[in-house]
């Protein structure tokens, strides 16, 4: 076991990914910046110097406290508090939590139902592949966030007010999830239409395998390089999406805040010069997704030779 | 031609009817339209005599054929909270969203392609690396987050612009228009800004790969070697050919920015359909979304027709093949 781990990790610091990801200082610095969000985030119970969440914790005498390096401030609240007296060091934590939660689970759920479309779709063909690829189209000309509006304001409609609110998470999630699918049935359809003429699928064909299994071992392994590119920058849109949405009001309920409900919080007291309030947990989406964001530029070159 | 335009209206008209089920479907079934219209102490009887008014007892096929019908008349009911006409409602806020979305456009469109040609020659210069930079920027901000740093920097610190509503309008007509007086005008130009940068960005890395991967082509090189000046090469030749891709992206993203509107006109409180269609979504005003779902469907469908023809102005090649 431990050999087979020892040649796997030989063999990934002799390949061309990684040479060329410690040769990209871009890529180098959006991984660690985006590995200290995601593990800050991980860890937030034992980071955080306050629980959000604890209302028995909470103090309305510490309520709007600037940062600890304002004349005003208090060395317990770094970054200030809001206007309950939260702390926001903690709350950003926690926020980016559950952002970065709703974004990969969406990210998930599209991958897995725009992949297995798109395979069916370039393996099939006929019918089956003219209906899915025409219902792409057609998602395809409406903006994904509108989509994923909808698909909230119909569950909103079709729940009761009191199960919404427990469920709004996985609501959220399925919103996302559902208006992201087009882009990877596209790509994979187009890369198993190729894989399927050559020769290694004929074979396993030959054999006498069936489609599916044809479709698992055979085919799938020899799509996924685009997928993850998608991926990733599928995941610096998720995350913006579910922050919008929570900003509009529509996405997670204000008992969990994420960094999009952070900064509703805080728009409202900007006016009266509290922007640390909406700007820190602003500062901590940005950070995230332009990481993200320039960690995908940088797959999609690596794995694109042709593109330089 | 001919023929090809009559597909893509036929195709038009398919994806319109689907969009039309969508939303027929999420009036009849998303709750109770007549428990939604009515008060409490209306009596069972009341409600039955409602139900059978409204033709809620026909069948299926009936109703989304009455739906269809009125809604090609403009008629998408009362609004469940507003108590009013739907179609007024939109009506009445249409201007602001449509002035709002063509402004962004424009600027989107005005300032996009030349920086996108400029990154595209000037690759390595330090103004392509500046633009380059800052549109990674302006992709990773999300646009509710620029409008706040807008608003933050000139409408509290500087108090150079308004940063909510649209002023002061004129009436023509049924049509109101900000973009005749003074207030209305600056009440314009942090929404617009907002709803433009993301646009502008994508249409400026989506000119610049295009004209990396012309000036790759032969037929740059042929130019060059016959001494073409510079200037004529990267205009008429590099230029005129990446526009069919740059037209057909644009296309889709300009309909975006109608919906992308929603985001800018709630952080604006911009009074347009966008801020109505939150309002009804929180409210579960199924009326609204399914009128607004309808409309937006119908432009995107618009846009989409008009730059089809475009290609037929853009490139020759495809009038000589299809007469």
């Amino acid at each position: 076991m431990t050999t087979r781990i020892a040649t796997l990790f030989s063999r990934a610091a002799d390949s061309d990914i990684w040479y060329s990801f410690r040769h990209t200082p871009s890529a180098v610095i959006s991984a660690i910046v985006a590995g200290v969000l995601v593990l800050a985030a991980l860890f937030a119970p034992v980071l955080a110097p306050h629980n959000p969440f604890d209302l028995a914790s909470l103090d309305i005498m510490n309520a709007n406290m600037p940062p600890a390096w304002d004349a005003e401030g208090d060395p317990a609240f770094p970054l200030g508090t809001d206007d309950q007296g939260r702390d926001i060091l903690s709350a950003v934590l926690y926020g980016s939590r559950v952002s970065l939660l709703v974004g990969f689970a969406s990210v998930l759920l599209s991958m897995v139902l725009g992949v297995s479309l798109g395979l069916v779709s370039g393996y099939a063909g006929g019918r089956l592949d003219t209906l899915i690829m025409r219902i792409a189209d057609v998602q395809l000309s409406f903006p994904a966030i509108l989509i994923a509006l909808l698909i909230d304001g119909v569950a909103r409609g079709l729940l009761p007010r009191d199960l919404h609110t427990e469920i709004a998470l996985y609501v959220l999630v399925f919103a996302i999830g559902i208006s992201g699918w087009v882009q990877y049935a596209r790509t994979v359809r187009g890369a198993t239409l190729v894989e399927r003429n050559k020769e290694y699928v004929q074979a396993a064909r030959l054999i006498g395998m069936g489609p599916l299994r044809i479709l698992r071992h055979h085919i799938l392994p020899n799509v996924m390089g685009p997928v993850l590119v998608i991926a990733t920058i599928h995941l610096a849109i998720a995350i913006i999406t579910e922050a919008t949405l929570s900003f509009l009001g529509v996405g997670v309920p204000v008992t969990t805040p994420s960094l999009g409900t952070l900064i509703r919080i805080g728009n409202s007291y900007l006016f009266s010069g509290m922007w640390w309030i909406s700007i820190f947990p602003a500062i901590a989406l940005v950070a995230l997704v332009l990481s993200v964001n320039l960690l995908g530029d940088w797959l999609r070159d690596a794995l694109n030779p042709k593109l330089r | 031609m001919l023929t090809f335009i009559a597909r893509r209206l036929l195709q038009s008209l398919l994806v319109m009817l689907a969009v039309g089920l969508i939303a027929f479907s999420m009036f009849r079934y998303v709750g109770d339209p007549v428990a939604n219209m009515v008060g409490q102490d209306t009596t069972p009887e009341q409600r039955i005599e409602l139900r059978q008014r409204l033709g809620l007892d026909d069948p299926f096929i009936v109703q989304f054929g009455r739906f269809v019908a009125d809604a090609a008349r403009g008629d998408f009911g009362i609004s469940y909270r507003h108590r009013r006409p739907v179609s007024e409602l939109l009506a009445e806020r249409l201007p602001a969203t449509l002035e709002l979305s063509f402004v962004s456009a424009v600027m989107a469109l005005a300032l996009g392609i030349p920086m996108g040609v400029y990154t595209a020659l000037r690759r390595r210069g330090l103004l392509s690396r500046a633009f380059m930079t800052v549109s990674l920027i302006g992709i990773s901000l999300p646009t509710f987050l620029i409008g706040i740093l807008l608003i933050l920097v000139f409408g509290v610190q500087l108090r150079w612009l308004p940063s909510f509503g649209r002023g002061e309008v004129v009436e023509l007509g049924w049509w109101t228009t900000g973009l005749l007086t003074r207030s209305g005008l600056s009440a314009l130009i942090l929404p617009a800004i907002t709803l433009a940068l993301f646009q502008m960005t994508l249409i400026m890395r989506l000119v610049r790969s295009e004209m990396l991967e012309v000036l790759r082509a032969d037929f740059i090189k042929f130019a060059r070697a016959r001494g073409l000046p510079e200037r004529l090469i990267n205009f008429r030749h590099a230029l005129k050919n990446t526009m069919v891709p740059v037209i057909t992206i644009t296309g889709l993203q300009l309909g975006s920015i109608i919906a992308f509107a929603i985001i800018t006109e709630t952080v604006f409180q911009w009074p347009g359909m966008g801020l109505l269609f939150l309002q009804a979504i929180s409210m579960v005003d199924i009326p609204v979304m399914a009128a607004y779902l309808v409309l937006i469907a119908f432009f995107f469908v618009v846009i989409n027709l008009v730059v089809d023809l475009l290609y037929f102005v853009v490139d020759p090649r495809l009038r000589v093949q299809s007469a």
